[in-house]
């Protein structure tokens, strides 16, 4: 049966609930199973209710080749055939609309717990056992040797090697979802400003450009160049932090030593834009809350030539130093056939060779002006995960640069009105770790009815997965460190 | 090689002089401790009470008198900017730190908090401070910020201060976060791991209060809830300096 075409929509583009088609659930699952097999990618997928006990699916299909969005709906009833075996993209978003709404995916293959919610155990569920002479388990967290985030990896080994990875998160699921709805209120940006603390303006401006399509607000261009800003400092401090934490992982300890404090280099700067090292306070619905005058863009003009000076001197050890190349090569691969069945993004799908990224696909804000070239890398190992953010890295700061030089005359803010009723939009944001996907619904009063957050590491973390088959045991920490995905953007 | 030697030579040398010397400079829009001035509020306007995201702001005793607490204060100066009259302001003052909760409840513009730690505890960890970092719930600044304590331009290990891969190594945990339901068991027996005596330090408005997510249904509203907590660093999150000076403070290395 061919489809009727539907309408699409764009990137931050605000449209009328009754313009999305509620379709019987046959076609829904076949626009998403041929839109992605056409290239698309499932940018989110999840169940709201209607009425008390009545859930609708909604699904966004990303076309990258033509810079929009398909947007499907259909009622689920208390269960509908499962999209996994026919659209990998789809086992983690269909595990956790079965966590959270007890529809069930018939024929889902590892239909588990995703976050655990009250009253469940976390962590405590059923997992991949390997049997056979020599075959042992090896079990890591919640809590973890270093400062870092809690949550679980269950390995099957045969010796060193891993035959398997299971990753099992929700230690940090705090309930962002539900609180947004009904919002905005006095905590929403709060909210989103914490959903991944390393990602505050990511996830702040696809909150916020949300909002503003909602409410029919303009941001004006010096607010837009100076979210570009805050995105791209946000990008360059967290990308030579796991460049520093990768050498630190092979044992190279001049670049971790370096890179630690050059990060703090470029946090400092995004405190200075807004006194906040993470940028909290800047991106606000409208534009942003700061304004930055001559001497302040002196000052981040000099902290950039010596930020940038630093990061050569810093990172470019690592390309020349046979101890490092020795460990980088060849770990941790990920083909880029697996890389597009599971809908990788950002970085791990650059290092793949995948051609993707939001700010060019989905252009929004300043990235409609002034474009940064794609940095791609084919080998999809540790290497190419850390040579993409070196690439990232320069590019970023040469953008920061041009922004600086060229900031546009006017306010920084022009504050949002209230919300639309009725209506939906998809906001995607490149992230430093990739596609962040928010999508809003509002209700007849003009509130939230629905916001479902999509962070990168969600669709990342099977890749990890993956890049630690037949991997030895000993490497997890680096390839780990090279995809460093977020525990709470995952588990919200 | 030489380039490693070289690289080296142009890093040149970035650990900073502090506590010996002058603190780093913090950035000019820093929002450090808030200061009230009671005088100058007219109780019934409660614009602050209105945009405050975490309910920080309250009226007591007998609802007359502002009081703003610093461990559920996410620093967002939301209050300063809708009070007419300059009751709030936000200081400069990167110290925060305190050992009881209610020292962080603010009165007015001059009051400090103690920082306190009985004298055996402090000739035991004073030279020595093995510490195990617990995220619970946390959303990765408060996380971050405690790392950076140990890159070279901070230096941590210069006070004897560390942190370790596991409980039984630690004299105390460093928590971070509102304390989901999910993690509440691990940071139990986390808790349970380390040998006495310990201590526990709360880092961020999450683990002090529940920061943006307190009365949350999923979480727990701090460290407090499950475990003795010796020492409070406000922020949200708290700059390296605020949770720096606290260590510093506790272990009597600077004054408090």
């Amino acid at each position: 049966m061919s489809l009727a075409p539907l309408p699409n929509v764009l990137n931050g583009h605000a449209f009328s609930l009754a313009d999305c088609p509620v379709l019987p659930m046959e076609q829904f699952r076949q626009h998403i199973v041929e839109g992605v097999a056409a290239g698309g990618r499932l940018s989110t997928l999840f169940a709201y209710s209607v009425n008390p006990g009545r859930w609708r699916l909604f699904a966004a299909i990303a076309h990258a080749n033509q810079g929009d969005l398909t947007v499907v709906s259909a009622d689920a009833g208390e269960q509908y055939a499962a999209l996994t075996p026919d659209c990998p993209q789809a086992h983690l978003y269909e595990r956790e609309i079965f966590e959270q709404c007890g529809v069930r995916p018939v024929g889902h293959p590892w239909l588990k717990p995703v976050r655990f919610p009250k009253p469940q155990a976390c962590g405590v569920t059923d997992f991949f056992q390997m049997a056979g002479e020599e075959v042992h388990e090896v079990a890591v967290g919640p809590v973890h040797a270093g400062i870092i985030e809690p949550g679980h990896f269950r390995f099957q080994c045969h010796g060193e090697t891993v035959y398997h990875l299971e990753i099992s998160l929700g230690y940090q699921h705090r309930g962002v979802e539900r609180a947004m709805r009904g919002g905005p209120n006095p905590r929403t940006i709060h909210y989103m400003e914490t959903l991944a603390g390393d990602s505050t303006a990511g996830h702040a401006a696809a909150y916020c450009r949300a909002v503003e399509a909602l409410s029919k607000a303009r941001v004006p261009a010096r607010g837009q160049f100076l979210r570009g800003i805050a995105l791209e400092l946000e990008r360059v401090a967290n990308h030579l932090g796991d460049l520093g934490a990768l050498a630190g992982d092979v044992g190279f300890l001049p670049t971790m030593s370096y890179c630690g404090r050059i990060r703090g280099d470029v946090l400092n700067m995004t405190a200075l834009l807004c006194g906040n090292r993470f940028g909290r306070g800047m991106v606000r619905p409208g534009g942003v809350a700061f304004d930055v005058d001559a001497i302040l863009v002196e000052q981040l003009r000099q902290r950039l030539d010596s930020v940038t000076r630093d990061a050569h001197s810093a990172v470019e050890l690592l390309w020349n130093t046979p101890s490092v190349m020795a460990r980088f090569d060849g770990a941790g691969v990920v083909p880029l056939e697996l890389c597009d069945r599971l809908g990788l993004v950002g970085v791990p799908a650059r290092a793949c060779g995948a051609a993707r990224d939001v700010r060019r696909d989905f252009p929004y804000g300043i990235y409609r002006f002034t474009h940064i070239p794609l940095s791609t890398w084919h080998t999809g190992d540790v290497f190419a995960r850390a040579y993409v953010r070196w690439l990232e890295v320069q590019r970023s700061l040469a953008f920061l640069r041009e922004q600086l030089d060229a900031l546009p005359e006017g306010h920084t803010i022009e504050p949002a009105g209230p919300l639309a009723a009725n209506q939906a939009v998809v906001t995607l944001i490149e992230g430093w770790r990739g596609e962040i996907c928010h999508l809003a619904i509002t209700g007849h009063d003009g509130h939230f009815a629905a916001y479902k957050v999509v962070d990168p590491s969600f669709h990342n973390w099977f890749g990890l997965a993956m890049a630690l088959r037949n991997e030895q045991i000993s490497d997890f920490p680096l390839c780990n460190k090279s995809f460093n995905l977020s525990y709470c953007g995952h588990d919200l | 090689m030489f380039d490693v030697l070289l690289a080296r030579w142009k890093q040149g040398h970035r650990t900073m002089r502090y506590p010996a010397g002058p603190p780093p400079e913090l950035p000019e829009r820093f929002v450090g401790r808030p200061t009230l001035e009671a005088a100058k509020c007219r109780e019934e306007c409660q614009q602050c009470v209105a945009v405050c995201p975490t309910g920080a702001i309250g009226f007591g005793p007998g609802g007359h008198t502002i009081q703003l607490d610093a461990g559920r204060c996410l620093f967002c100066r939301q209050c300063e900017t809708a009070c007419g009259t300059g009751a709030i302001a936000f200081s400069r003052d990167y110290r925060m730190a305190a050992s009881r909760r209610e020292d962080l409840i603010i009165l007015n513009a001059t009051q400090k908090a103690a920082v306190t730690l009985d004298e055996a505890s402090r000739r035991l960890f004073g030279r020595s401070l093995k510490l195990r970092q617990v995220s619970a719930g946390g959303c990765g600044a408060c996380e971050a910020d405690t790392n950076v304590l140990g890159t070279v331009a901070w230096d941590l290990g210069r006070f004897g201060i560390q942190f370790v891969a596991s409980p039984r190594h630690a004299d105390g945990l460093l928590v971070t976060g509102p304390v989901t339901e999910n993690m509440r068991l691990a940071l139990q027996k986390t808790y349970a791991a380390v040998p006495w005596p310990k201590l526990v330090i709360a880092v961020g408005a999450c683990a002090i209060s529940g920061g943006p997510y307190v009365d949350h249904a999923e979480v727990h509203n701090g460290a407090a809830s499950q475990v003795p907590v010796d020492l409070l660093i406000p922020g949200c999150p708290p700059h390296p300096l605020t949770i720096l000076d606290g260590l510093l403070a506790l272990l009597g290395r600077v004054t408090s």
